[in-house]
C-alpha cells in the first residue's frame, strides 16, 4: 500500500511537466467577464455545444473589470477569447489591449437589461422617480432651504423625500462597489436624479470630481444595505421584510415574477415591452469583444458567434429573452449580426471620442 | 488531648458531610450545562440539516411529460441528422395533443412546458438507433423546471405569476389524462452544469473534485510525511528547526484565497500550466494541505515511544530502518487521520480555486488533468446565484452529496484510526 502510493506520487510528478505541455493546446473557447451577462453567454455556450461537434465553452464570472483585464493580458491560447462586460469598454482598457499586442477587437452589443426597484408582492406597490431614490439613497443631498449646499442626507422615511410616498422607512438592499449592476445604477439613477437640481447639473460641466463625490456616494447610515452580489437572497429577503425594497437586474424580477413587483420609475414600470423601447430609464447595453486572430486558432469561435447572434437567441422571441435579455431593435440587431460574420469593423482608437 | 483530637476529626467529617450535597449539586449543575451545550449544538445541526433536507430532496425527483412523438422522416434527413431540428419533433407532438392551441403566443406558451431537454434526448435516441425514424412513440419526456415547481408546489397555482390561465388549463388537463410523473432524477447524477436546471447534474464538478482531490492526495501525502519524518526523526533541534516550526504552524493558518494567489502567480502566470484545470486546482490545493498533513504527522511520529526507537537501534538497525521498519508504521494510522482531515479540508475549498478559474460554467465532464474542470462546492456557490429558482433546491441537493461525501471521509478516518491505533 505504501510502495504503490509513493509509486503513483513519483509518478504522477514526473508525468507533471508531460501535462503542463498538454496544455499548449486548447480545444475549447474561453469566456471571461460581466456576471450580468453571464446567465445569458452560459446558455448559448450550452446549446452551442449541445448542438455541434465542438466543445461547450468555458465560461467565467470575473465581473465586466477582471474579465476585461484577462482579456488585454495578451493574445495567444493561454489567454481569453472572448470577454463579456455589461458595460462598454473603457479608453484605458483598448489601449492596454493595444500594448499587449491585442490589435484586433471587434465588439458586439448583445441587447439590455434593465436594473429594477422591487418590492415584495404583498406590499403596496412604489411610485418612484429618480429624484426620489437619489434623494432616499445620496450620502449627501442638497440642502432643503434651497441653497447651492449639500447636506448629510436627513430623511428618514419616504414620506420625508417626497410627500406623495408613504410613511415607511426606507431600507434599499442593493449590490456592493465591485458590481456592474451598482455602476450602473449609481450613473442611471443616483446621476440622473442628482441632474433634477439645476445647480448640480451646473456644477457637472464646471467640477465633474466633485459632482460624482455628490451624486455617486450612496448613504452609509443603514439606509442603503449592501447584500452582497448574490440577488436571490435580496429577493428572499424582500418576502421577509414588506418595508425593503430591492435593486437588482431585470431577470431576477423575471424569474420571481409571483413573489415580486418592480417599482415604477419615473412613471414606467419595468416590464419587458418598457424596457426593449426604452420607455423604462435604468437600462444599459450589454457587449462581448472577441479577439479576432484568435478566430482560425481556437475551434468553433465563429460558430459560437453566429448561435448568439442568431435571431432564434437573442431575437425578440429568442430563447435569451425568456432568461430576460431585453433585445434590441431589429435593424441594430442585423447590424452586430453581420459584424459577427465578418468580424469588421475592429475597434480603432476613433471609437473612444 | 486524645478527647479534643477526636472532637477535632468529628468536626472535619462534620463539615465534610456538610459540604457534601453542595459539591454534588456543583457536579450536577456543571453536568447539565454540559448536557445543556450539547443539546443546544444538537439542535443547530438539526435545523442546518433538516433545512437542507427539506430544501434538496425535492431535487431528486423530476417531473415528466408523454408526449406522442413521431419520428417524421422528412424532418430527419439521414445525412444531416446531427443538426436535424428535433425540437421541431417535441413541437409538433406538443401541438397534437392540444389541436385547439391556435396563435403564435399560446403555441410559445405551449412548448413552455417542455425542457430544451427533450430535444436532445430525442437526438440522442435517433443518432443511436436510427431504426426509429418513421416511427411513432409514446414518451416520457423532460419537463420544464417551472411546471416540475408547480407539480411540487413551489409555485402558487394562480394564474398572473409564472403561469397564465391558459397554461394552468392545460397542466390540469395532462394530470387528468395522467400525462405527467414524478420519476427519480436520474439526470442529476449523470450530467454536467446546465443553465435548464432540470438538466443541471453534479457528475461534471464531481468528476473535477475527484481528480482534484486525487492529485492533492498524491503529491501532499507523501511529501507531507516526507517532511514530517524527517522534521522529527533527522533534523537536530536548534534555531532552524524552530525556525521551520513557526513557519509551518504560520502557513497552516494563512487564509486559503492566498493560496490562490501564489497559484495563479506561479503555476499559471510563471510556469504556463492552463487556467481552470484540475492539475493546477490540485497544485494549489496541495500547498494549502501540506502544513495541516506535517503538523498532524508530526504529532503522530511524536507520540511514538521512544523504546520502541531505542529497541531498534540497540538491535542493531540503522536510524533509517528504525524509521522506516518501525516508526513510520505505528504513526501511520495519526498519519492517515491527519490525512484526510486535511483533504476533507480541501473538499470544501472554494476562495484559492477562484483565483486560477476553476469558478467557471463548465458543460462537458472533465476527464483529464488538463480539461477546463469545476469542484463541488463551486458549484454550489453558482447555482446558489442563478436567477432560475429551481436552482435553489439544486443547491441543496448538491450540499446534500457534498456533506455525504465529507462524512464518508471523516468516517473513514475514524475506522482507519479505530483499526490501526496501538496503545502503549
Amino acid at each position: 500500500m505504501k510502495k504503490v502510493l509513493l509509486m503513483l506520487s513519483l509518478f504522477t510528478l514526473m508525468l507533471l511537466p508531460a501535462m503542463s505541455q498538454a496544455g499548449a493546446s486548447r480545444g475549447y473557447i474561453a469566456i471571461v467577464g460581466s456576471s450580468t451577462v453571464y446567465p445569458f453567454a452560459t446558455v448559448v455556450a450550452e446549446r452551442f455545444g449541445k448542438t455541434t461537434k465542438f466543445k461547450t465553452p468555458k465560461i467565467e464570472s470575473t465581473g465586466s473589470g477582471g474579465g476585461l483585464k484577462l482579456f488585454s493580458a495578451g493574445s495567444g491560447i493561454k489567454t481569453p477569447d472572448i470577454t463579456n462586460a455589461s458595460r462598454r469598454i473603457k479608453k484605458s482598457e483598448y489601449e492596454r489591449c493595444q500594448k499587449n499586442g491585442v490589435h484586433d477587437v471587434v465588439e458586439i452589443k448583445i441587447g439590455y437589461d434593465g436594473i429594477v426597484v422591487a418590492n415584495a408582492k404583498t406590499a403596496p406597490r412604489l411610485v418612484l422617480s429618480r429624484r426620489d431614490l437619489y434623494l432616499a439613497l445620496a450620502k449627501e443631498v442638497p440642502n432643503p432651504d434651497g441653497s447651492a449646499t449639500v447636506i448629510k442626507n436627513p430623511y428618514k422615511t419616504w414620506h420625508d423625500v417626497n410627500p406623495e410616498l408613504p410613511s415607511t422607512k426606507i431600507r434599499v438592499l442593493g449590490p456592493p462597489p465591485t458590481s456592474g449592476t451598482r455602476d450602473a445604477f449609481v450613473e442611471l439613477v443616483m446621476q440622473g436624479g442628482a441632474k433634477t437640481f439645476p445647480w448640480l447639473k451646473a456644477l457637472k460641466k464646471k467640477d465633474k470630481h466633485k459632482f460624482k463625490a455628490i451624486a455617486h456616494t450612496l448613504r452609509e447610515d443603514g439606509a442603503y444595505v449592501e447584500a452582497g452580489e448574490n440577488d436571490n437572497l435580496i429577493v428572499q429577503k424582500l418576502e421577509a421584510d414588506l418595508d425593503t425594497l430591492g435593486i437588482f437586474g431585470f431577470s431576477y424580477l423575471d424569474q420571481n415574477s409571483d413573489k415580486i413587483q418592480g417599482s415604477l420609475v419615473d412613471g414606467v414600470e419595468p416590464t419587458f415591452e418598457n424596457i426593449a423601447n426604452g420607455k423604462y430609464p435604468v437600462s444599459r447595453p450589454l457587449f462581448f469583444y472577441v479577439k479576432k486572430s484568435h478566430v482560425g486558432m481556437i475551434p468553433g469561435i465563429r460558430g459560437y458567434l453566429a448561435e448568439f447572434t442568431s435571431e432564434k437567441a437573442f431575437g425578440e422571441d429568442g430563447y435569451l429573452s425568456d432568461r430576460g435579455l431585453i433585445p434590441m431593435p431589429k435593424s441594430e440587431r442585423e447590424h452586430y449580426r453581420k459584424v459577427a460574420t465578418e468580424l469588421e469593423p475592429v475597434m480603432s482608437a476613433s471609437d473612444f471620442k | 488531648m486524645t478527647k479534643s483530637m477526636g472532637s477535632d476529626s468529628s468536626t472535619v467529617i462534620e463539615r465534610v458531610e456538610r459540604g457534601l450535597s453542595r459539591r454534588y449539586r456543583a457536579e450536577k449543575r456543571f453536568r447539565l450545562i454540559g448536557v445543556g451545550a450539547i443539546i443546544l449544538s444538537l439542535f443547530f445541526l438539526v435545523i442546518l440539516f433538516g433545512d437542507i433536507l427539506i430544501k434538496g430532496l425535492p431535487a431528486f425527483s423530476q417531473t415528466q411529460i408523454k408526449i406522442t412523438i413521431f419520428f417524421d422522416p422528412e424532418r430527419l434527413p439521414l445525412d444531416k441528422l446531427e443538426s436535424a431540428d428535433f425540437e421541431a419533433l417535441v413541437k409538433s407532438g406538443l401541438r397534437s395533443m392540444f389541436p385547439q392551441v391556435r396563435g403564435r403566443r399560446s403555441k410559445r406558451a405551449l412548448y413552455k412546458l417542455v425542457s430544451s431537454g427533450a430535444a436532445y434526448e430525442l437526438r440522442k435516441r435517433v443518432l443511436h438507433n436510427h431504426d426509429l425514424i418513421g416511427k411513432t412513440k409514446d414518451l416520457w419526456l423532460i419537463a420544464d423546471d417551472e411546471l416540475d415547481l408547480l407539480l411540487k408546489g413551489d409555485i402558487a397555482r394562480v394564474p398572473g405569476g409564472r403561469f397564465n390561465q391558459q397554461q394552468l388549463d392545460w397542466i390540469e388537463k395532462l394530470e387528468r389524462d395522467g400525462n405527467l410523473r414524478q420519476r427519480f432524477n436520474l439526470n442529476f447524477f449523470t450530467s454536467g452544469d446546465s443553465r435548464d436546471p432540470e438538466l443541471a447534474g453534479v457528475l461534471g464538478s464531481l468528476s473535477g473534485t475527484v481528480l482534484t482531490l486525487m492529485l492533492t492526495f498524491l503529491l501532499s501525502f507523501p511529501i507531507g510525511i516526507g517532511a514530517a519524518v524527517y522534521l522529527e526523526e533527522f533534523l537536530k533541534k536548534g534555531r532552524f528547526s524552530d525556525f521551520l516550526e513557526v513557519n509551518i504552524n504560520n502557513l497552516a493558518a494563512v487564509p486559503s484565497i492566498i493560496f490562490g494567489l501564489l497559484g495563479l502567480g506561479v503555476f499559471i502566470n510563471f510556469c504556463g500550466l492552463p487556467r481552470s484545470a484540475p492539475l493546477v486546482g490540485g497544485l494549489v490545493l496541495t500547498l494549502m494541505t501540506l502544513p495541516t498533513i506535517i503538523i498532524s504527522s508530526r504529532a503522530a511520529i511524536k507520540a511514538v515511544p521512544p523504546s520502541v526507537r531505542e529497541a531498534a537501534l540497540g538491535l542493531g538497525a540503522s536510524r533509517m530502518q528504525t524509521v522506516f521498519h518501525h516508526v513510520i508504521p505505528l504513526a501511520m494510522p495519526g498519519m492517515l487521520t491527519g490525512a484526510i482531515i486535511g483533504m476533507a479540508r480541501a473538499l470544501g475549498e472554494t476562495a484559492p480555486l477562484l483565483m486560477i478559474g476553476m469558478v467557471a460554467f463548465i458543460v462537458d465532464i472533465p476527464k483529464s488533468f488538463n480539461a477546463a474542470a469545476t469542484v463541488l462546492p463551486v458549484q454550489i456557490y453558482l447555482w446558489a446565484d442563478s436567477p432560475e429558482r429551481a436552482f435553489q433546491a439544486r443547491t441543496s441537493a448538491a450540499i446534500i452529496i457534498l456533506l455525504f461525501f465529507l462524512i464518508l471521509m471523516n468516517a473513514s478516518a475514524v475506522y482507519l484510526r479505530r483499526k490501526f491505533e496501538r496503545r502503549w
